[in-house]
C-alpha cells in the first residue's frame, strides 16, 4: 500500500492545472467521442445483420399505442378494462370468504365461551379485532389477486414503458424531466419505490419536481380502496344497465385527476420555487417480451398481494386497539371518538367527508391500507347493526352513519391527492436530505386534497345531491 | 418491492468506510462480484437467476435504483453478488450513476459483470468501455441473444472478447441459458485463471501525450493500479471527487482481509 505524502499530492495537483489548462474545455467532450467511436469500430466488427421482418411488428405496435390520436384512448381503455375483470371477478370470490370467515368467528366465539372467556374479552377479541381483520381480508385479498397480475402482465410485456413516453410530452410542457414519466408510472405500484426511482433525474431541480409530486397517483395502498367505494357506493347510484361499467369509470376518473395534479403542480413547481431550464433527455423503448406468466403471478402475488395485505392486516391490528381505546374512553357520557369525530366534523364536512373518515384519515398516517379497515371499525363500534353477511351490508352499515355518494366522490379524491404515507415521507426525507422539501411534499397534497374537495363537495351540494 | 442492503449512497465516504464495507459485504464468500449494465438489459434477471433470489422484475428501464445483493456458490467457493443500478454511463451525473461508479471504484469488487444488450450492443458499450477502464476484471454477459436472432441481429462472442480483451459470455436469462458458462467465466476471471487484458480506448496523439505527462505524479500517489489512465482523465477534467479519493488514498487496491484470497 502507497501511503501519499503532502508534496506527492501537490506536485501532481500542480501538474495536473498547468497540464489540463489548454485541454479542459474540449476535453470531456474529446472523450465521450472517444468511447463512442470506439463502440461503434468494436459492435461494426461482431455484429452481423440480417432482414428480418419481425422487428417491423414491434414498431408498428409502437406506432399504435403511441400515436397521438390513440395513445390516450387505448391507455384508458386497457386500465378500465383490467378494472372491470378485477370488480366482476372479485365479486363472488369475496363473498365466499366472508362467509367462511364469518362461520369461523362463531367458531371462535363458541370456543371462548367453552373456556368461559368473559363477555368482554370475546367481544373485543371476536366480534372487534378479528371481524375487522376479516373484512380487510375478504374485502381486500380478492380484488388484489385479480388487479395485480394484470398491472404486473402489462409491465411485463413492456407497455408501462410506452405509457411513460405518452405522457412525456405533458412533462415537457409542465418544464420537469421526461424521465418523470417514468417515475410517475412506477408510483402507481408504490410511491416509495417511485420516489426512490427519482435518483435516476440528474437535476436537483427536476428530481424535487418528481419526489414532491410522485404522490398524486394512486399506489398498491389506495387501489384497493378505490376500487371498494367504487363499486359499493357509487355503482349502484346508477341504473342497473350501467352500474358495472360506471364503477371502473370511477375510478379511471379518479386516476386521472391525479395524473392532472401531478402534471399542474409539476408546472406550478416548475414556474416559481423550482424553476430552471428543462433537460434533454432520450426515452428508450423496451422490446415488447412475452410475459414470463408464472414469474409475473408469483412476484405480483408476493411483492404486492400479500405486501399490501400485510401492511393492512399489521397496522389494522394497533389502529383497531386505538380505535376500539376510542370508542371505549368517556368523557363527559361522550366516546372519546365522537368528541374527537365531532371537533373535527365541521372541516370534514366542508370538503365532502365526515368526522370519523378524517379521523381515520390521521390514524392511516403509518399505511393508507388501513383508511378503510379503521372507518369500519369506527362505524362498527358506534352503530346498532353487528351482523354483516355480505359486501354490500356495508354500504347499510356506511349509510346509517350518514355516508352518502358525495362522502363516497370526496373520500376516493382525498384518497389520491392526500399527503403521502409514513413510509413514502421517510423515503422523501433519505432522497432529498431535506426537512423543508420532505414538509412540502406532505403540505402540498394536502392542500390539492382539500382545495380539490372542497370544490367538488360545495359543487355536489349545489347541485342537490347529498 | 423495493430491496435494500446497505446504503452506499453516501457522497463522500472515506476509504475506511469502503474498505470495512468491501469486508462487511465479503463477510463469509470468497469473493465480491458486481452486476453492472445499462437499464433494462435483463440485469436483475440474472441476479435471480445466479442467486435464485425473485427481484421483481419488469420491463422497463429504471427498474432497479437501489441495489440488491445475493450469492451463490460454484466449485466450492462462495460468491457475494451485488446487483448495481443500471446506468448507460459513469460519467456520475445522476445519483444511480454515481452510485454504481464509486461502487466499482471504491469497493473494490474481484469481479464485475457487465450485462449487455445483444440488441442495441453499440450503446451498450459506452459503459462498457468505460468499466473496462475502471477496473481490469471484466466479465461480459451478452445477454438477450435470442431477442437479437429474432431480430435479425447476430453478435460473434468470439470476436467481441478478442476486441473487448475480457470474456464475452452469451445468455438467455430468462430461461436459464448460457448462466453456467458465465459462472464459469466469472470464477475464472476471479480466481486469475482467465487473464484479462481489457481495451482501453483509443485517444488522440496530444491527449496521450498530455495524460503521459501526469501519469508519473498519479503513480507516486497511488501506485501502479491498472485505473492509472482512467484516474489521470478524471483528473484532468476536473473531477473534485476523484481528487478527494486521491487525499484520503481510497483509490489504492484494499488490503485482502480474506486468506481464501491471495
Amino acid at each position: 500500500m502507497v501511503t501519499p505524502t503532502e508534496t506527492e499530492l501537490k506536485e501532481l495537483f500542480e501538474k495536473v492545472e498547468v497540464v489540463a489548462s489548454p485541454i479542459r474545455g474540449s476535453l470531456h467532450d474529446y472523450i465521450v467521442s472517444s468511447i463512442y467511436a470506439d463502440a461503434e469500430a468494436i459492435a461494426s466488427k461482431a455484429v452481423s445483420k440480417a432482414e428480418v421482418s419481425e422487428s417491423d411488428l414491434g414498431a408498428r405496435i409502437d406506432r399504435i399505442l403511441t400515436s397521438r390520436t390513440l395513445g390516450f384512448p387505448i391507455m384508458i381503455a386497457l386500465l378500465m378494462a383490467i378494472l372491470w375483470i378485477t370488480i366482476e371477478g372479485a365479486n363472488i370470490p369475496s363473498q365466499i370468504l366472508m362467509a367462511g370467515l364469518l362461520w369461523l368467528e362463531d367458531q371462535f366465539a363458541l370456543l371462548f365461551r367453552w373456556f368461559g372467556a368473559p363477555a368482554w374479552l370475546e367481544g373485543v377479541l371476536v366480534h372487534g379485532t378479528y371481524r375487522g381483520l376479516a373484512w380487510v381480508v375478504s374485502v381486500m385479498l380478492p380484488p388484489m389477486a385479480i388487479f395485480f397480475p394484470l398491472f404486473t402482465l402489462l409491465e411485463d410485456v413492456g407497455y408501462l414503458a410506452r405509457v411513460a413516453f405518452n405522457i412525456d410530452r405533458f412533462f415537457e410542457w409542465a418544464g420537469a424531466h421526461g424521465k418523470q414519466g417514468i417515475t410517475m408510472t412506477m408510483g402507481f405500484g408504490c410511491n416509495a419505490a417511485g420516489v426512490t426511482s427519482c435518483r435516476s433525474i440528474g437535476s436537483p431541480r427536476e428530481r424535487l419536481i418528481a419526489i414532491l409530486t410522485n404522490n398524486f397517483v394512486p399506489c398498491n395502498g389506495r387501489w384497493p380502496l378505490l376500487i371498494l367505494i367504487a363499486t359499493i357506493f357509487v355503482a349502484p347510484t346508477f341504473p342497473l344497465a350501467i352500474s358495472s361499467v360506471i364503477a371502473p369509470f370511477i375510478i379511471v376518473i379518479m386516476t386521472l385527476i391525479g395524473v392532472l395534479a401531478t402534471f399542474i403542480v409539476s408546472a406550478l413547481l416548475s414556474r416559481t420555487i423550482l424553476r430552471g431550464e428543462p433537460s434533454f433527455f432520450v426515452l428508450e423503448m423496451p422490446s415488447y417480451r412475452r410475459p414470463q406468466v408464472l414469474r409475473v403471478l408469483y412476484t405480483s402475488f408476493i411483492d404486492r398481494t400479500i405486501r399490501v395485505l400485510y401492511r393492512a392486516v399489521v397496522w389494522a391490528a394497533p389502529a383497531g386497539a386505538v380505535t376500539w381505546i376510542l370508542g371505549n374512553t368517556y368523557i363527559s357520557g361522550e366516546t372519546l371518538m365522537a368528541y374527537l369525530a365531532d371537533i373535527l366534523s365541521p372541516i370534514g364536512l366542508l370538503i365532502g367527508l365526515d368526522g370519523v373518515v378524517l379521523l381515520a384519515f390521521i390514524i392511516a398516517i403509518p399505511a393508507n391500507e388501513i383508511i378503510i379497515p379503521t372507518i369500519i371499525m369506527s362505524y362498527m363500534g358506534t352503530s346498532m347493526i353487528t351482523e354483516l353477511e355480505s359486501m354490500f351490508e356495508l354500504r347499510v352499515l356506511f349509510a346509517a352513519q350518514g355516508f352518502t355518494f358525495v362522502t363516497a366522490i370526496c373520500l376516493m379524491l382525498f384518497s389520491v391527492l392526500h399527503y403521502p404515507c409514513a413510509t413514502t415521507t421517510h423515503t422523501i426525507l433519505r432522497e432529498t436530505r431535506s426537512v423543508k422539501w420532505t414538509l412540502l411534499s406532505n403540505l402540498i397534497p394536502l392542500a390539492v386534497a382539500f382545495t380539490v374537495c372542497f370544490v367538488v363537495a360545495q359543487s355536489l351540494y349545489a347541485l342537490g345531491f347529498s | 418491492m423495493m430491496k435494500e442492503g446497505i446504503n452506499l449512497d453516501a457522497k463522500s465516504k472515506g476509504h475506511k468506510y469502503y474498505q470495512e464495507k468491501h469486508e462487511e459485504l465479503e463477510k463469509g464468500h470468497d469473493y465480491l462480484v458486481a452486476l453492472a449494465g445499462n437499464p433494462n438489459t435483463g440485469k436483475s434477471t440474472v441476479f435471480n437467476a445466479l442467486t435464485g433470489l425473485r427481484q421483481h422484475v419488469g420491463n422497463w428501464p429504471g427498474k432497479t435504483v437501489a441495489r440488491a445483493e445475493g450469492s451463490f456458490k460454484y466449485m466450492g467457493k462462495r460468491y457475494k453478488l451485488i446487483d448495481l443500478p443500471g446506468t448507460y454511463s459513469l460519467l456520475a451525473t445522476a445519483t444511480d450513476e454515481e452510485i454504481a461508479r464509486n461502487f466499482v471504484l471504491f469497493a473494490h469488487p474481484d469481479v464485475v459483470v457487465v450485462v449487455v444488450d445483444s440488441t442495441t450492443l453499440e450503446r451498450n458499450l459506452n459503459l462498457v468501455l468505460q468499466i473496462l477502464e475502471i477496473c481490469n476484471r471484466v466479465v461480459i454477459c451478452l445477454n438477450l441473444v435470442d431477442e437479437a436472432t429474432r431480430k435479425g441481429v447476430n453478435v460473434n462472442a468470439e470476436q467481441l472478447s478478442i476486441d473487448l480483451g475480457v470474456p464475452v459470455v452469451p445468455t438467455v436469462a430468462n430461461v436459464g441459458k448460457g448462466l453456467d458458462d458465465l459462472v464459469e467465466a466469472i470464477a475464472g476471471v476471479a480466481s486469475g485463471t482467465i487473464k484479462t487484458s481489457p481495451r482501453h480506448f483509443a485517444l488522440k496523439a496530444e491527449i496521450r501525450e498530455a495524460l503521459n505527462e501526469v501519469v508519473p505524479y498519479v503513480k507516486k500517489v497511488v501506485g501502479d493500479v491498472p485505473n492509472i489512465r482512467w484516474i489521470t482523465m478524471r483528473l484532468l477534467e476536473g473531477d473534485a471527487r476523484i481528487r478527494e479519493a486521491l487525499e484520503n488514498g481510497e483509490l489504492t487496491p484494499l488490503a485482502k482481509s480474506n486468506p481464501a484470497v491471495k
